[in-house]
């Protein structure tokens, strides 16, 4: 069931969340790669830093406990103080 | 069913013993051959005697027939209402049906029963959907397995408490509060200008948590926040702490039960909280004036969550701040500040007016900086403790004020920047000048309070006042 909210605002901005602004260049970034603990993840995020590493490019990796929740508020933090973008690895 | 025009009308719901016991009555008149259009609100199949049963389990029957108790019983004429009953009234009937006998066996008289379409809530889902409240904000779709009031935090339309979720139906029974139409244009709210509808004034007192009664009160201080003299945009943008602080003067403060006693700058009232809350909001999601963005408040100060109180018009022995601003007393009005917080003022051995005016001037003299003059106004929000010491002296709200302004001024050489070791202070052109430490009628007294304590609170205004910046404005509350 949905609930209909009437916008209290001037409508200047869409209903959507925008995006947010993608990166021009990795130079100097760093890159969160989230497993999501799903099996094989790992195997493709392996994969993905390896390519980055031989580019320069700076790497960090993170796991949700279990994939069948959202990720904990501590590691979505994380990843927000820590990251200039996150890959998110869906598997199996 | 038949849609010609049927001459009787009747509206009834199973769940209703009058309308139970008078089913016999309609199988007679529909067996004699009276042409009837039957409306059952909760069982299309009652009642089964009757031919020409209508589903009305959605109500639009019952609403745009306007149905208050079941049954009801209308005589028609090409679609025109001639007259009506309700319940089980056998004089009534007899004479609205023009027969001389019905249902002898049936006692005389049975009242009906309230009509679905009018349980709480029913009539403003009704009046969403088949009556003409044009409501024009855009609708935004809450899935499911969200959480209203998180999706309203995420959405960026919070102060940072929790707000009511804006409904449809709860902005209807909002508007239901004023007279006036959902698209009248109140102006342009700062920063963004963007127009201001009574309806979106109306969501956002929902979101505060206002009643709908309060919602005259919330669009009158919303008008006075956009007169040019309160400068709301500055007020909004400056790097100083204040805000809007809302005095309500007049009948509707006691009628919708606002706090003008014990704790009124406090927590606890839902009117003051909600009605000065709402303001902000309006301000924040209309106005789009959100702190980071073009709300540079250095620290801010909590009234901008909301700063809201009415005047203790009773028992004063002076005239209210409306009046003193050209209102009657039998006027409803807001006056809105650019306040600071509340700085506490503490005199428990004054019992002389000159005494309580010499400590209240010392004190008043520190509000933006000691040595600052003519840039803050300032509101004294006097408790009756201390106002019973002028009344006793007979004296007026006037002489006060005179008396505050003679003992606040000084002599310009007494603050100029450097003197006293402090390196803040006023331009060396006001060296020569006696300077008062409120412009003129920058000074103003409230009263509001509980009844014991001799504890008033001056509240400081915005260092840009008057033509510079910020004066206090007023504005009559139309129901």
């Amino acid at each position: 069931m949905t609930e209909i909210f009437l916008d209290p605002t001037a409508e200047l901005n869409p209903t959507a969340k925008p995006l947010l602004p993608r990166l021009s260049s990795l130079e100097g970034k760093t890159i969160g790669l989230l497993d999501i603990a799903k099996p094989r993840g790992d195997v493709f995020l392996d994969r993905i830093e390896a390519l980055f590493s031989e580019r320069g490019v700076n790497v960090k990796r993170y796991k949700k406990p279990t994939m069948t929740r959202v990720a904990p508020v501590a590691v979505k933090q994380q990843l927000a103080l820590e990251c200039d973008a996150v890959i998110e690895a869906l598997a199996d | 069913m038949s849609t010609s025009k049927p001459d009787f009308i009747v509206v009834l719901k199973k769940d209703c013993p009058t309308c139970v016991l008078v089913e016999p009555v309609i199988a007679e008149l529909d067996a004699a051959g009276r042409s009837l259009q039957v409306w059952s609100q909760d069982d299309p199949g009652f009642p089964a005697t009757v031919s020409n049963v209508g589903d009305d389990r959605d109500l639009q029957h019952s609403w745009q027939l306007n149905i208050e108790t079941v049954p009801t019983v209308i005589r028609m004429e090409d679609n025109t209402e001639l007259e009506r009953t309700v319940g089980w009234d056998r004089a009534e009937w007899l004479r609205i049906f023009d027969v001389d006998e019905l249902a002898p066996d049936l006692p005389a008289f049975r009242p009906g029963c309230g009509s679905k379409s009018v349980e709480p809530g029913m009539p403003e889902k009704l009046a969403l959907k088949y009556g003409d409240i044009k409501l024009q904000s855009r609708r935004i779709e809450i899935g499911g397995m969200e959480d209203p009031v998180e999706s309203c935090y995420e959405r960026g339309w919070s102060d940072g408490l929790p707000v009511v979720p804006p409904t449809e139906i709860r902005v209807v029974r909002m508007l239901a509060g004023t007279t006036r139409e959902p698209d009248e244009v109140l102006g342009l709210v700062p920063p963004d200008l963007q127009s201001c509808t009574i309806e979106k004034v109306a969501i956002n007192a929902v979101m505060a948590g206002c009643k709908p009664e309060y919602l005259p009160v919330v669009i009158a201080a919303v008008e006075a926040s956009l007169i040019d003299e309160f400068c709301m945009h500055g007020l909004l943008a400056t790097t100083w702490f204040s805000g809007p602080m809302v005095i309500v003067n007049g009948p509707i403060a006691k009628s919708i039960g606002m706090n003008s006693g014990g704790n009124a700058l406090g927590q606890g009232n839902r009117a003051n909280a909600t009605i000065g809350r709402a303001l902000q909001l309006v301000i924040r999601n209309v106005g789009g004036g959100k702190p980071g963005g073009v709300d540079r408040s250095t620290l801010g100060n909590p009234g901008k969550y909301t700063f809201c109180f009415a005047e203790d018009e009773d028992n004063s022995c002076w005239e209210s701040l409306a009046e003193q601003r050209g209102f009657s007393d039998q006027q409803s009005t807001v006056t809105l500040f650019a306040a600071d917080g509340v700085q506490g003022f503490a005199d428990q051995k004054s019992r002389e007016p000159e005494s309580l005016c010499r400590s209240l001037a010392s004190s008043l003299l520190s509000v933006g900086h000691r040595k600052f003059a003519m840039l803050s106004d300032a509101f004294v929000i006097l408790v009756p403790e201390h106002q019973r010491i002028f009344a006793d002296a007979n004296w007026s709200k006037q002489q006060v004020l005179d008396r505050l302004t003679e003992l606040t001024t000084r002599h310009g050489s007494e603050l100029l920047g450097g003197v006293d070791g402090i390196a803040e202070g006023m331009p060396d052109f006001v060296k020569d000048m006696e300077l008062s430490k409120f412009k003129p009628g920058g000074l103003n007294i409230v009263r509001a309070g509980g009844t014991a304590g001799l504890f008033s609170a001056i509240v400081g205004g915005w260092l840009a006042s008057g033509d510079f910046g910020s004066s206090p404005v007023s504005k009559e509350i139309v129901l």
